[in-house]
């Protein structure tokens, strides 16, 4: 029969507007208003999940975010999303859900053997498992990982798109209840502006469940409708629903995630982002988050039907839905009476057990004047049913709570409706380094005190009374919004009148005893989602994890997708119970963002694709694109790596490039080099502090090579630095080190040496560099210069300013290759027309464009190193065989006093060399190690690793270079390299330097 | 995320800046003449206090200038910032603790 369990008149569903919707592939019907869970329920579905471990049968616990059973995929296909809680999700027509965590089906799990075999599985068992042999735990862990699944992620791209919007405010108000919404108005009425929020589709928190209550002699939902009203005419009021505040951080800066179409299903277009991600700087902080109710922890309390009572009274009164027709409510305080009271009144049969042993109040004798029966000082021991709820065993309570009397009797029913008490809802105030104090009284955890400007009001302040989270509510919204700067000498208005039934006193019994020890045949579950029972709290007591963040590791209480909402002060309480130690002395777990589940589309928001990384290409990039380039990612630099030909794969293509350029003439793009214009009469004076070689002499127009060191004194970067003229220089780094000495000038002469006369400007962007290389090279540019070009007039190391193509430019005589180069800078616009010309021009000598690969392989052929990669921040000049660039007169640098350290002063460090393998076609891995004897298995001597290796055709062999231990003592010697496939390759050490030792070649052909 | 002010800037975002531990260790004029353990403490050697201390940042996606700011390390909150050079501000009595 359809809808069953649905109410014939009332809730807030809107009955014109029937739905229908498939839960693991049948159909339903629900209405407008409902959420997943009450339309399920209406038609008699309580079954919605599988528990994480175990495979338990699992039904719907609460109605709201703290959901920790009823958790599906909602969607299909590339729109499907894992892990939500059917109590938030809203009904619309053509919803699509389906349980997770079972195989082959919900009904039948093969999964729940592992309950059978549960006393196996107690916790920390993967972790007392699988630890043995530690080899094999990363083969455990895929098994574990595929059986203990939630959702599964879709593997397609995410259609929809997603919005990320940043705002300010002056009071921020995050719950839309009677206190929330009493802030919102005093805040308001000041002019400041404020943003309210609350993560439900209705605002009026739990007055919308709250059949009967009143203010000022009205519905309570006329109060709200009226507040709703006044503050949608204030101009500074900002009002979001279906947004959930999910993380409180440092200097009130607030997260949350606005859901703008789920409600309404999948669009058809990509107008409107399917979510918001807000980031919200306030000024003042209003919480107004409310509270959990706490489950009764009594054997076997987990089957489907066992619900909170304030959920079932929401089902009851928002939805239109009794969750079953025979019920058992199970208290120990005298709200879960309003369910009783609210259920028999919709035509339920309702029967209650409560703890305490003479409950009195007004709401007590109205259910006894119903004549509805109450079972008093006593417990449910123990439920009957599996995949459904059908009866529970009661007993009586010996007078300490901790154990039962007399005899068992049964009651038939289909659901029960408990409550254990309510912890308010700290989880932001947590968030944002609040500190929580104990309340006797209410067996809770209530806000302390915090360091940021944050108000809590109503009941995640333990303030439970209606009349008492208007007042809070008012007087804080006017506080916070004078604390903000508005409202001067306003004062709070009167709280309206919300009387209410007197309630009775607790009787917290953290869990409830049975007729036979704990966990023999049933289980006590105080975290659902994760399977925790507190017979594993009393385990993890015995192998002594009572730390409250040991207990929360070993037995995962709270680190399911609920967080532990309905959990952790229960957790907490009984830990401090076994221990004989009062709660606050177990103390909580730091409460962490996100509050409530958050899609990664919503925290990328538009940062995808094209979006994601800016790239940063040189001016030279459209011709790279025409001429075939295949790119690498150079720090965000598109550089071409290499040029194929057709059919060229890419060894084929470097090869080539790299005999063209020694053979003939090659071109690179060397714009992304790091370049930064030095000026001011210090300037030398930096240079000589930077460098460990001497500045002063440098005449203009002549550049000189330099290694910069930190105060350790280890080589970080290195690169040619030319005088353009007095006091003026022009620096360039390695391109990924751009940045990092720009920061490192910067932090000198800002924080040491203010008063000197020098500044550096990064200028990176405004030159574009092509660079020639090879014997030809100045064939090649003398048509297109109006320079003297010979070797006399333009020697190495030396630079020109001239016209190139039409345009000015500075050429440098630098090289990287130790062949005829000139590195051709120009304004950054003109690149692209100097690049296509100097091809044009080196046509007739068959001009190689190449990439960074070739550039390694040419400048590994002559020894040359690239910092980063031959170095690791722990090489000094001595040790890459540099002594000559390390200055014994110029005085102080720096790095210099670290040279003379007894460990840098050793003569046995690492050092830099040349390594030849025995095979000329072996190409050696870069991380490989050198050992000085090969054993059959690790541990072996290790003199160290091979940073850089190609394939040479120049030298028509492999080459490799190393840092190696005492590595300039052991030239001529032969070790093993072992491979990661078992093979080993004998080598030799040489000298760093392969090819052209002599440095002939460095003036090129003459013209 | 914190608020940062920035001597030069005012107040930004914590995302916009860089901390670079602790400020006023000096550069030793004569490093030649310190011995090994000396030159050591210079490089390697940072208090860490647990509470207030002072620290150089830097407001690198912003002016790229570098300040001082006193910050408590346990609450992560700011006493104040102040330009290189300036005089550095008292420690509130509170100790940070």
């Amino acid at each position: 029969m359809s809808q069953s369990n649905r109410i014939k008149t009332g809730g807030r569903i809107d009955r014109n507007k029937p739905v229908s919707f498939t839960f693991d592939g049948k159909t339903f019907q629900g209405f407008e208003g409902d959420t997943l869970a009450s339309a399920l329920l209406a038609n008699n579905v309580h079954l919605m999940g599988r528990s994480f471990k175990y495979h338990r049968p699992r039904g719907v616990l609460s109605a709201g975010s703290e959901e920790p059973n009823a958790i599906v995929t909602i969607g299909s296909g590339k729109r499907s999303d894992p892990n939500t809680r059917a109590t938030v999700v809203e009904m619309f027509d053509g919803l699509e859900a389906s349980s997770q965590n079972c195989w082959p089906s919900l009904n039948f799990d093969i999964g729940g053997i592992n309950n059978k075999l549960s006393r196996f599985f107690p916790a920390g068992f993967y972790y007392k498992t699988f630890m043995w042999p530690k080899s094999m735990w990363m083969k455990y862990e895929e098994i574990i990982r595929a059986s203990a699944g939630m959702g599964v992620a879709p593997e397609e791209g995410d259609p929809d798109t997603y919005a990320v919007k940043h705002e300010y405010c002056d009071v921020l108000i995050a719950g839309g209840g009677p206190a929330g919404l009493s802030a919102a108005l005093t805040a308001g009425r000041t002019g400041a502006r404020v943003i309210l929020i609350d993560e439900q589709n209705e605002f009026g928190g739990s007055l919308l469940s709250d059949h009967g209550a009143e203010i000022d002699g009205k519905p309570a939902m006329d109060w709200v409708d009226a507040a709703l009203a006044e503050l949608k005419e204030m101009e500074e009021v900002t009002i979001l629903n279906r947004t959930a505040v999910i993380g409180y951080f440092d200097h009130n800066f607030i997260t949350a995630m606005e859901k703008i179409t789920d409600h309404l299903g999948p669009q058809d277009s990509n107008d409107t982002p399917r979510q918001r991600f807000w980031k919200i700087r306030a000024k003042q902080v209003v919480l107004a988050s409310g509270s959990f109710e706490r489950p009764m922890l009594f054997g076997d309390n987990d089957r489907p039907g066992v619900m909170l009572a304030s959920a079932v009274r929401t089902y009851i009164n928002r939805y239109g839905v009794l969750p079953g027709k025979d019920m058992v409510v199970f208290t120990n305080n005298d709200s879960a009476y309003k369910t009783a009271l609210d259920a028999f009144a919709n035509g339920g049969r309702v029967e209650i057990v409560d703890t305490r042993v003479d409950p009195k109040g007004p709401l007590v004798e109205q259910a006894r004047s119903l004549d509805i029966t109450i079972h008093t000082n006593a417990a449910i021991v123990g439920t009957k049913g599996y995949r459904r709820l059908k009866g529970v065993e009661v007993m009586e309570l010996n007078e300490a709570g901790d154990g039962v009397k007399g005899t068992k009797f049964h009651i038939g029913c289909d659901v029960v409706a408990m409550s254990s008490g309510w912890n308010p809802a700290v989880n932001l105030f947590s968030q944002a380094r609040g500190k929580l104090r104990y309340d006797e009284e209410l067996t809770s955890f209530v806000p302390d005190h915090c360091q940021w400007d944050n108000y809590s009001v109503g009941s995640c302040n333990g303030t439970f009374t209606l009349e008492g989270a208007l007042s809070e509510g008012l007087e804080a919204g006017l506080k916070a919004a004078q604390a903000a700067g508005f409202g001067e000498g306003q004062s709070v208005p009167a709280t309206p009148s919300a009387p209410e039934v007197e309630h009775g006193d607790m009787r917290t019994l953290w869990y409830i005893p049975m007729d036979r020890p704990l966990a023999r045949g049933k289980k006590h579950f105080h975290e659902f989602q994760n399977d925790s029972t507190v017979a594993d709290i009393h385990l993890a007591a015995r192998e002594g994890y009572i730390s409250v963040e040991h207990l929360k590791r070993y037995t995962t209480t709270g680190m399911g997708t609920d967080q532990g909402k309905t959990s952790n002060v229960n957790a907490i309480a009984i830990m401090a119970q076994i221990r004989g130690v009062s709660i606050p002395q177990v103390g909580t777990t730091t409460f962490r963002p996100p509050f409530v589940p958050v899609t990664f589309g919503a925290i990328a928001g538009h940062d995808v694709e094209d979006l994601f990384l800016q790239a940063r290409k040189t001016p030279m990039h459209s011709a790279h694109d025409r001429n075939g380039a295949i790119y690498e990612d150079v720090g965000d630099w598109k550089r071409p790596y290499y040029f194929p030909k057709a059919g060229e794969d890419m060894h084929a293509a470097v090869q080539r490039e790299c005999k063209a350029v020694r053979d003939s003439v090659g071109i690179m793009d060397g714009s992304t080099l790091g370049k930064l214009d030095i000026q001011g009469k210090d300037a030398s004076r930096l240079l000589n502090l930077l460098y460990t070689n001497a500045w002063s002499k440098l005449a203009p127009g002549k550049c000189r090579y330099g290694l910069m060191c930190n105060e350790h004194g280890m080589v970080f970067d290195d690169g040619v630095t030319t005088c353009i003229g007095e006091n003026h220089y022009h620096m360039t780094t390695t391109t990924g080190g751009a940045g990092r000495v720009a920061n490192w000038i910067e932090e000198w002469i800002q924080t040491e040496y203010p008063d000197w006369d020098v500044y550096a400007t990064s200028v990176t962007e405004q030159w574009a560099v092509s660079i020639l290389n090879g014997p030809k090279s100045r064939k090649v540019l003398e048509k297109l210069v109006d320079i003297d070009l010979s070797a006399e007039a333009f020697p190495f190391m030396a630079m020109k300013e001239c016209h190139i193509a039409g345009v000015p430019a500075r050429i440098y005589r630098i090289s990287f290759t130790g062949e005829l180069s000139y590195e051709i800078n120009v304004p950054a616009r003109y690149g692209l027309h100097v690049w296509d010309a100097l091809l044009e021009a080196g046509e007739e000598f068959d001009i190689c464009q190449y990439g960074t690969e070739t550039m390694h392989v040419l400048r590994a052929e002559k020894g040359f190193i690239i910092a980063g990669q031959d170095t690791d921040g722990s090489v000094t000049p001595m040790d890459l065989d540099m002594d000559w660039i390390v200055s014994k007169k110029k005085g102080d640098f720096l790095g210099r006093r670290s040279f003379t350290r007894t460990d840098t002063a050793r003569t046995d460090r690492k050092q830099l060399v040349g390594v030849l393998t025995e095979d000329p076609n072996v190409v050696l891995m870069e991380g490989a190690h050198l050992v000085r004897e090969l054993k059959d298995k690790p541990p072996m001597d290790m003199l160290g690793h091979v940073t850089s290796s190609y394939m040479s055709p120049n030298c028509g062999r492999s080459i490799a270079m190393a840092l190696i231990r005492d590595g300039k003592n052991l030239k001529g010697q032969s070790f093993m390299v072992p491979t990661m496939s078992g093979k080993a390759h004998k080598v030799t050490i040489t000298d760093p330097i392969f090819f052209d030792k002599e440095n002939k070649r460095i003036d090129g052909e003459p013209s | 995320m914190l608020v940062i002010k920035c001597p030069f800037c005012g107040e930004r975002d914590q995302t916009e800046f860089t901390c670079h531990g602790e400020a006023h260790i000096a550069r030793p004029e004569n490093p030649d003449e310190l011995t090994d353990e000396q030159w050591g403490d210079y490089i390697f050697f940072r208090q860490n206090i647990k509470g207030y201390q002072y620290e150089r940042w830097s407001h690198d996606h912003g002016c790229g200038r570098w300040f001082n700011a006193l910050r408590n390390s346990v609450t992560d909150q700011f006493v104040d910032t102040y330009k290189i050079g300036e005089e550095k501000p008292a420690i509130p009595s509170d100790e940070g603790k």
